[in-house]
Order: C-alpha cells, then structure tokens, then sequence
C-alpha cells in the first residue's frame, strides 16, 4: 500500500500569544529538541509513508529551515520525498490559502502525479508517537469510506475540540465544532485517512464552489453519503496550539516516566533535526532534578522541574525552577527563575529574579533582561 | 590517509572485538572522530581510511562519511582495506606499507602533500597550520610534535631538531630519550618524496614497513628537508585503560584542555538519535557528561555516561565511564569502572571495592583500581566485584552462577565463533 502524507503546518496559533509571533506553531520547539511537525512527520516515516507534503502559510521560515531537505527524517529520496507547499501567485492571481480544503486543492498537482493510493492527512500541531499501520487495517477492515481519528474526550476540555458521535459499529454519525454541548464522548484528533481518488473527487467538488474548509465542506457535509468512520486512539495525544498553560503542561508532561517511555522509548524514534553538539554537562557547582537537559547545554545553576532545549548555559549560583528553556538561552550568575518560558537565545542578567505567577512568564527571543 | 588498522592491544577487552579507533569516548563519540573532524574542520575532504584489525564496527560507523561532512561528489571518504590483486593478496605488514598498497588511489587525485594521520589519538588540531609550516620551511616532510616530560618521551618516538627546527636525529621508543620531543604520528608530505621513499622501503627485505621505524629513518640519513611541527594544542594517547578511563574523566572538570562545546571547532560523529537527557526525582548529578537518551534516577558523580544510559534509584555511579544503552539497576555501587555497551547490571551490585590487588594475569593491561566490564554482559544481582577486574565481552555472569569476582581476577568465557 502506498500512502501519501500531508501535514497541515500554516496555521499561526494565536493562543501562544508571543512565542508564535515569528514562527507557525508547528515549528514551536517542545521536549527539549523537538519542533511539533517532528512527532507526525516521524510518525509518517515509520509507517511507511515515503511522500510527505508539509502545507505552510503563516511565517514558515523557522519550518523550512527545520526541515531542510528532509533528511534527518530520511526523506531526502529519489522515489518521494519531501514537499513543502506554500502558497504561490500564478497567471490567475495571488491568494492565500482560503481554507485546509483550499490548500490541498491549490496542491492537487502532488496528489495527481503520484503513485499512491491512500492519503494520510495530519497536522502539525500534535504530539503523539503512533504507529499509522493501526489505522490503515482499521480502515480497510471497517470498509470506510474516510478515517478520523478519535480519542476519548474524558481528560480533553471539550468546548476547545471536535466532537464526534459513533454508532456502536464506529460509524461517525456528527461533528461538532468547539461547542459547549459536545457532539459525543469522543474527540477529534484531526488526522484523516482516505483514498486518493475519492479525496480529488471530494475536493472537485466543494473548493470550486467556495467551500474551503476540510472538515466542514469535505467531512461533515458528506458523513450521510459516505462511511465514516472512528478510528479510537488511546495513547497519549495533546495539540500544542490550545493555550501557552497547554503548551507548558505538555513540556512538563515530559518529565514523567511515562510518557516520556511512550513518546520517545518504546514505540520508535522521534526524528529531528541534527545539530552534532557535545553531551550535556553538569559542572562541580551544577545540579539538575526532575528536569530534561538536550545536548551541548552546560549547567552549573540549579536546575528543577524544567526542560533545558541545546545549547542552554545556566551559570553558578543560579536557579531555574518550574521553567522551559529554549535553546541558546544564557541564565547569567545568581539570576532565578521560576515558572518562565524563555524563547531561543534569551539571556537573563545576573542576579536578577522572574517568576510567572498564574501564567508563565515568556521572554521573546533575543531579549535580554 | 588515516591509519585506522590498529588493534590497540593496551586496551584490553575494550579492543577485543573492534580496532581502537572505534573505541567509543567522550560520551557520544569514537577515537576516530577526533581525526575526522579535525580533517573537516581543517577542510581536508578526501580522505583515505586505512583499516585491517576488526573493521566491521568502524566501517559501519564511517558509511560513506556523511556526519563529517565527507559524501561529496568529488573526493570524500573512501574505506581502504586489504585486498587481494590478481597475483597476489596480502595484509597490511606495517603503517607504510599500508600506504604503499595503495599508491595508486593516491595518484589518482594527483596530490601535491599528502597527510599521514593516525585514528588513534583524540586531540583538536587545524592541519593548515602544520601545512604553512611545513610550505613556509619548503620542506619534503614535516613531523608534527609535542612536549612531554622526559620520563614518557621513552613510549614514542623521540625528534632532535637543531635551532630552525630542522630535524637532525629521530629515534623511536629510546630507552634513555634524548629530547623532550615527541612524534605524534602525524606527518605531512609532499607526495613524490613519500612515493618514492614508499616504493624504495618496499624493495628492502629488512624493513619492517613502518613509519616510524623505516621510513623516517632512513628518508633522514639521505638529508630529506625533514622539520618538526611544535603543536601546543590538546593531544592524548588514549593507548592504555587508564588513559582512556583519565582523559574521558578530564572531560568532567569545570574547564577542561578540550573543549567539545567550541561552536567553531566542532567535533562530528555518528550518533544515533535520542530524546535529552533525563534526571528524574531524586537524581543527584554532579561534575559529570550525561548524554542524550540517559535516564538517572540515581547519583553520578565525576562519570561520562554515553547514550541511553540508564542509572537506576539508589545507585552510586562515581568515577565511571558508562557506555552506550548499558543499564544499571538500583541500588547499586559503581566506582572507578568502565562499562562498556550495550551490558546489564542488575541490582544491588557493587563493582570497584575492596582491597587493591595487582591483575594476576596481565598487570600491565588492568591496573590504577579499575575494572572493566566488556560489552553485551550481564551481571546478576548482587554480584561483588573487586578493583583491577576484568569482565569478557558477551559472558552472562547470571548463567554462569558466579556472584564474586576479587580484585586482581579476570572472568574469560570460551569464545563462540
């Protein structure tokens, strides 16, 4: 079975306020080396997708230079390969993407020269490590017309997510948008699996007519028409996008065993980028706790509860609680910080002190303070 | 060219199933690396690695060069084996012979200097300088040197050179040395000189095909313009178990002679891809290298831990060198000990205690207290082990039913070919 990945990465985020003023937020970096687009675009590798089209619009130059030729996810390939895919003007004019319908439709070119069968469409904002195998059986066993993929909403705030409603066969029966009265017990994850063929024929028919958007004008408008069905995830699944609180929590979360085991150990690697630095270093006057520290950092602070991206210096004396550091970030002698976001190549003086206090505190790149 | 054949035979277990400069270091990298990335950061793209002793782990570490930048369209890295010609097929008999056997892949890029390396050293050096040495002085050969204390200089071949640095005496492993001076085993020549000195070493019946003893030597006694490179930069032979285990462990200190966090002078290597670093609760790491993919949920304390190393609640890691993905249980005692991969030890063991006894087998190997565990063992629960031990590669300690290794003793297994 040959599969063509797409990843829905245009999107800017807005809840992540300033930490998404210069970069899309499937390029926020998370979990030490990370950016979001690793975790799906990882998770199309090792399931055997070989053509991945990354969809960018809002600030994608963090995003390219990320990604590059696609190689540190082996997708620098003769057959396949990596595809970015911006808007661009041609002879008819010069628009942006009007919608994630629209965007694919303004792509139809990798969808018709291909040789694939199926299309795997994800987006960039999520972090979860899966097998897509899974889904490809359920999908041909179930006889569906279109996949989507669930999760039980209990640990979810519904009125941030899609709701859906199944028959007991797994038949998706409706779709709720972010609402206050959820459709159903489950949540939508945003990734959908389909035939090539019929994603071209659907497209055909609602972008020319306006329709721009993939859930509403692809899915939902054809659940009567076509079998669609629920594909139940049930391991650890968060969307990086919902609020800067989110955006820490699912850095902290982790620091937990056991996600880290589920997301990094035993279900296959999370690829990204290289950066060849030297192994992380705790001096004679450094200490690190409950913390996850990524190459070519050197601490000789105090480090707890936090996450240290690459190259982070935490001189002596200093203290960091509670905190995400991102990479190239400098805490000078004696400065403290607690419950702070700071972006790349921040540097915090000596001897000063932040503490976020409901919020984080966030520290835009390049600052100084 | 990058001598990359030897076996190391100083490092014991460590070099039993790979050549030395495979032997993993620094937490992340191998020997070879140092060489490798002195050559890409000095912009030496072809590169020529001469292996022979247990290649398998070293080639499959280079593969076609591209974490050193070295897959390039022209030139790059080039594996060169020993190899059998329609006449007749032959192993590498000694350092210069192994250039020797492979003239021809030299000519072919029709080089004006060649530069003789060795995959056995970590250092960080720019070879460019050595060039303009070596073009300022208009000289056939330039021998890169260093200073060591007199006391040492007996372990390596020696240089004299008179005030413009021309060498006028070269004397390998002297028992009284008479210089300070030390060949690092890097030389620098201009190509028709070291052809010719090749082709004429491999017509005398007596030679033993070595740089250092034949061909130095004699290019010499015919008054070769032949000068000696003082580098003054950071150099270590790491030949024996305690230098590796010392220079690995120099890492650790709050400013040590190499620097690996240098943005311009970046050291590559193959690695495998791992998420950070983690420190759980209750983890207590201090003056130490903890590489990506490690789990400590114990105390370290002055140890480089490589990859994927996992150090379990209760554990006292002090002095260690832990290699790649070994896991150590809980509860356990870990002093002055190298571990290498890929190894289990389970819980409440204690390695390195007890009284300091001599190895009764080969003192020369195992000494300074530390013990080395080879790769792929597993030690069971509880087991003791003594200082100046040795575990063999591959043996399941657990099936053999031994809980006490005592200082000086070494644990063999038959081999399983």
């Amino acid at each position: 079975m040959k599969v063509l990945g797409l990843i829905l990465a245009g999107d800017k985020g807005k809840a992540l306020d300033k930490l998404t003023k210069k970069r899309a937020s499937a390029a926020m970096p998370v979990g030490g080396k990370y950016r979001a687009i690793d975790f799906t675009l990882s998770n199309m590798v090792r399931s055997g997708v070989r053509k991945v089209g990354v969809i960018t619009q809002y600030n994608p130059r963090s995003l390219m230079d990320h990604l590059g030729s696609g190689r540190d996810w082996d997708l620098d390939r003769k057959h396949g390969g990596l595809y970015i895919l911006q808007p661009y003007a041609d002879e008819e004019g010069m628009y942006w993407y009007r919608g994630t319908a629209d965007a694919i439709f303004q792509n139809m070119t990798i969808l018709k020269r291909g040789n694939e069968d199926y299309v795997l469409i994800g987006s960039g904002d999520h972090i979860y490590n899966f097998d897509f195998n899974a889904l490809y059986d359920y999908h041909m066993i179930s006889m569906a017309d279109i996949t989507v993929m669930t999760k039980s909403s209990k640990e979810y705030n519904t009125s941030l997510y899609g709701t859906i409603k199944t028959d007991e066969e797994g038949r998706i029966l409706q779709i709720k948008e972010k609402s206050e009265k959820p459709a159903g017990d489950l949540i939508n994850l945003g990734v959908y699996f389909m035939n090539k063929k019929l994603l071209m024929d659907l497209l055909y028919a609602s972008v020319p007519n306006e329709k721009y958007d993939f859930l509403n004008d692809v899915v939902i408008s054809n659940l009567k028409v076509l079998r669609v069905m629920s594909y139940k995830f049930t391991g650890y699944w968060k969307n990086i996008k919902k609020s800067v609180q989110e955006y820490k929590r699912i850095n902290m979360d982790m620091l937990d065993s056991d996600i880290s085991t589920e997301l990094f150990y035993e279900n296959g690697r999370i690829f990204t980028k290289l950066k060849d630095l030297a192994p992380p270093k705790v001096t004679p006057t450094g200490s690190v706790e409950n913390s996850i520290v990524a190459d070519g950092s050197i601490i000789s602070g105090r480090v707890r509860n936090s996450v240290i991206f690459r190259n982070v210096q935490i001189k002596s004396g200093a203290m960091v609680e509670d905190s995400i550091v991102m990479e190239g970030s400098i805490i000078e002698e004696g400065a403290k910080i607690f419950n702070c976001i700071l972006d790349k190549n921040v540097t915090i003086r000596s001897e000063r002190t932040y503490k976020g206090y409901e919020e984080p505190l966030i520290f835009e790149k390049w600052q100084v303070v | 060219m990058i001598l990359a054949g030897g076996q190391g035979t100083r490092l014991g277990i460590l070099t039993e199933d790979i050549a030395k400069p495979a032997v993993p270091f620094g937490g992340k990298y191998r020997i070879i690396d140092f060489t490798l990335s002195n050559c890409a950061n000095s912009s030496i793209y072809t590169v020529g690695v001469l292996t022979q002793y247990k290649p398998r782990v070293l080639s499959a570490h280079l593969g076609i060069g591209r974490d050193w930048d070295m897959d390039r369209k022209q030139g790059g890295l080039f594996i060169l084996s020993p190899y059998t010609a329609s006449s007749k097929g032959e192993w590498y008999k000694g350092t210069a012979h192994a250039i020797q056997q492979n003239m021809d892949f030299i000519d072919k890029f029709s080089p004006k200097y060649v530069l003789v390396l060795s995959g056995d050293h970590v250092y960080s050096m720019d070879y460019n300088e050595m060039l303009d040495f070596h073009i300022s002085k208009n000289a056939d050969v330039t021998i890169s040197c260093i200073k060591v204390p007199l006391s040492e200089a007996s372990r390596f071949g020696t240089v004299i050179t008179d005030n413009v640095l021309r060498i006028i005496d070269f004397e390998e492993k002297p028992l009284h040395p008479k210089s300070q001076l030390i060949s690092m085993g890097i030389y620098l020549f201009n190509w028709k000189v070291l052809r010719n000195a090749l082709v004429e070493d491999e017509k005398d019946k007596d030679s033993q095909h070595d740089f250092g003893k034949n061909v130095i030597p004699k290019l010499l006694s015919k008054e070769t313009k032949m000068y000696a490179y003082e580098f003054e930069g950071y150099w270590r032979d790491v030949g024996t178990i305690h230098s590796l285990w010392e220079t690995n462990l120099e890492l650790t200190h709050p400013m040590p002679a190499l620097n690996l966090y240098d943005p311009n002078w970046r050291f590559y290597t193959h690695s495998e891809e791992m998420p950070p670093a983690f420190f759980g609760k209750g983890s207590n790491v201090i003056k130490s290298l903890v590489s990506e993919g490690s789990r400590v949920w114990g105390e370290v304390e002055s140890s480089v831990l490589f990859q994927g190393v996992k150090v379990g609640k209760g554990t006292v890691v002090r002095n260690s060198v832990v290699m790649t993905n070994t896991v150590i249980g809980e509860n356990c005692l870990i002093e002055n000990a190298i571990i290498s991969e890929n190894s289990i030890v389970k819980d409440g063991v204690q390695i390195g205690i007890g009284e300091e006894v001599e190895n009764e087998e080969f003192p020369s190997i195992y000494n300074h207290g530390i013990t080395v565990i080879g790769e792929g063992v597993t030690i069971p629960a509880k087991m003791k082990i003594g200082k100046n031990c040795s575990v063999a590669n591959f043996l399941d300690v657990e099936k053999m039913g031994i809980n006490l290794l005592k200082s000086g003793k070494n644990l063999k297994g038959e081999r399983q070919n």
